[in-house]
């Protein structure tokens, strides 16, 4: 099984300076393993990451967007995945970290934990393309091909719980992170 | 109530584009379906995105907010309160500027939101104030510059407003 932070850095090698919406956990890690002002931290209520990923799609279709999910976050909007893949917006590609548990709340089990299959509802519900991934190896030699495919593509990472990086709730609610992002993507919305 | 003629869809809907709304978040409501849901369906000048539950509208309107496109989101009462929390932390503790159009369904023609037999409608205008979310009743077309004024303001100030819509709007004869 994967580390997430381990997972994480294979994608940040691979990703440049990309629009990313991590939630919650996957911030704690993200903002770490790529500190970046074009890091969309501020997704407020659980389980919105995907659907702020949506209007940022829909915003900037010529940029790609990329969301790291949660599992538990997803199951509490899974109806974004119909959207999305109705929508069909192929500047957008969705990792959903799978772990099984509620990480920053008790690291309870979710619903459905040993049988839920992220990957293959996201297929019914209309993403172009979709996959998974529990071994870094692979991960590694498989994420270029999957960040170049037209999307909507959903990406369900196997992981556990790897480095602990700081569940920094002040940075991600915060005033001075939403104005660095919105400084930072109108920034780039006008090729300056 | 107090109100002139009821309100035109297409009068909102010309509010809408006066004030530069570009993208409609939606899930049908039978108070607007009608007059503006389906008439905005048909209009090229708007990208609807039809969503599965509200809340997905109220980020997906922030995130538009992020990058200067104006956004409103077309939803029931019903919806506006299974997406308390996310309008509490995204709209009113980021600040950022969600417009809401909410039918009120089931509301009685001769009452006000806040005299309703309805308890789902009563408690509306208390639940916004308690919030501190700013709030229009709209029921008739002499409100319908409201519109314009609330979206305006919303975007201007960086706030979000709700815009109650308690009568049905009428489409075109």
């Amino acid at each position: 099984m994967m580390k997430r932070d381990q997972a994480l850095e294979i994608l940040a090698e691979h990703i440049g300076d990309t629009i990313v919406v991590p939630v919650f956990q996957s911030a704690f890690d993200w903002m770490n393993i790529r500190p970046h002002p074009l890091n969309y931290l501020c997704v407020g209520a659980m389980g919105q990451a995907s659907s702020h990923a949506l209007g940022l799609a829909l915003a900037m279709p010529n940029e790609r967007i990329v969301v790291l999910d949660g599992d538990g976050s997803l199951l509490m909007n899974l109806g974004s995945l119909v959207t999305i893949g109705s929508r069909r917006p192929k500047n957008l590609t969705h990792f959903v970290s799978h772990n099984g548990i509620y990480e920053v709340n008790g690291r309870y089990p979710i619903p459905g934990a040993q049988s839920i299959h992220f990957d293959r509802i996201a297929k019914e519900a209309g993403y172009a393309y979709t996959c998974s991934f529990s071994d870094l190896d692979e991960l590694r030699h498989e994420i270029r091909d999957v960040l170049a495919m037209p999307g909507p593509v959903f990406v369900s990472l196997h992981v556990e719980t790897g480095k602990e990086y700081p569940t920094d709730y002040v940075t991600i609610h915060s005033a001075e992170s939403r104005d660095t992002f919105r400084t930072a993507v109108r920034r780039r919305m006008s090729g300056s | 109530m107090a109100a002139s003629t009821p309100l035109k869809g297409t009068s909102l809907i010309r509010s809408l584009k006066k004030s530069r709304v570009e993208v409609i978040a939606a899930l049908p409501d039978i108070v607007t379906c009608d007059a503006i849901l389906w008439p905005i369906t048909r209009d090229a000048d708007f990208t609807l995105v039809p969503v599965c539950k509200e809340d997905e509208g109220v980020s997906i309107c922030a995130a538009l907010s992020y990058c200067n496109k104006r956004a409103a989101l077309l939803i029931q009462h019903t919806g506006f309160l299974d997406s308390i929390n996310a309008i509490r932390c995204i709209a009113m503790e980021y600040q950022l500027p969600i417009v809401m159009i909410v039918g009120l369904q089931g509301m009685e023609p001769d009452r006000v939101p806040l005299d309703s037999g309805k308890l789902g409608i009563r408690i509306l205008e208390p639940i916004c104030a308690a919030m501190g979310l700013s709030y229009k009743v709209l029921t008739g077309e002499n409100h319908a510059a409201l519109v314009s004024e609330s979206i305006d303001w919303a975007y201007e100030n960086s706030r979000p407003i709700a815009l109650l819509i308690a009568t049905t709007p009428t489409g075109d004869a």
